[in-house]
């Protein structure tokens, strides 16, 4: 699965991407795995009500939404177009 | 991108190049149906602060899903009010101060589908286009914060 952050979450993590074999079956599950891996990890998630999602570049609203079959998950801070 | 819908031509185009707001319009077209057009053009806003200059505006976005939020957001503006043309630029990479970032035009056979509509896409690309600002001072960098005044207007509509 090809996991995704952009802005300061980008930063924190130190890449634009990667593709990484996951267990987890939904968002929530997701973030937690990864947390476990890295402490960049659990640094850049500390405050998960500023942090976006959206899975195969739908936002979503609801972190237990599942990710079997899914091509990409991106994490980001509320967005600032315009 | 570029979609027709219910006799409505949607496009929407994210790139870092500047545009052409007179060029733009004329791509409009001459359709009998049309007959009122709005734009907006939101521009880099310089430092507010005296001792900070702005030296750049850097804007980075998810690219394909960009596309594709201000497509949807275009298509709900398209389904609540009768327009026949919708375009929307929004320009990435570095900007300065004064310099375009986005551009909406929208037309329609009355002036009021035009006005509202164009706000109603603005409103909406600002807190769901994901795309991301991050200003560069002399002396330091930050990413810019949402606003919650931004989020709550979308209760609006």
């Amino acid at each position: 699965m090809k996991i995704l952050y952009f802005s300061w979450l980008r930063e924190k993590i130190g890449v634009p991407f990667e593709e990484l074999e996951v267990q987890s079956e939904n968002v929530h599950d997701l973030i937690k795995e990864l947390i476990r891996t890295d402490q960049k990890y659990a640094l850049a998630f500390e405050d998960i009500k500023s942090i976006r999602v959206a899975v195969d570049q739908k936002l979503i609203q609801n972190l237990n939404v599942s990710i079997k079959n899914v091509k990409e998950v991106a994490f980001f801070p509320p967005m600032t177009g315009g | 991108m570029n979609k027709k819908i219910n006799n409505c031509f949607i496009s929407v185009n994210i790139q870092k190049d500047d545009f052409d707001v007179n060029a733009e319009i004329k791509s409009i077209g001459i359709r009998k149906i049309i007959g009122g057009i709005a734009n907006f053009i939101g521009v880099v806003r310089g430092s507010q602060k005296e001792k900070e200059e702005l030296v750049s505006l850097e804007l980075e976005h998810y690219p394909g899903m960009t596309e594709k939020a201000i497509m949807t957001i275009c298509r709900d503006a398209q389904k609540r009010w009768a327009i026949n043309f919708v375009k929307v630029i929004h320009r990435v990479g570095n900007l300065k101060t004064g310099d375009n970032i986005v551009l909406v035009i929208t037309a329609s056979a009355h002036r009021k589908e035009s006005f509202k509509s164009a706000e109603f896409i603005m409103d909406f690309l600002k807190s769901r286009a994901p795309i991301w600002k991050k200003e560069h001072y002399k002396t330091h960098s930050s990413w810019v914060q949402s606003k919650e005044e931004d989020e709550l207007s979308l209760k609006d509509w």
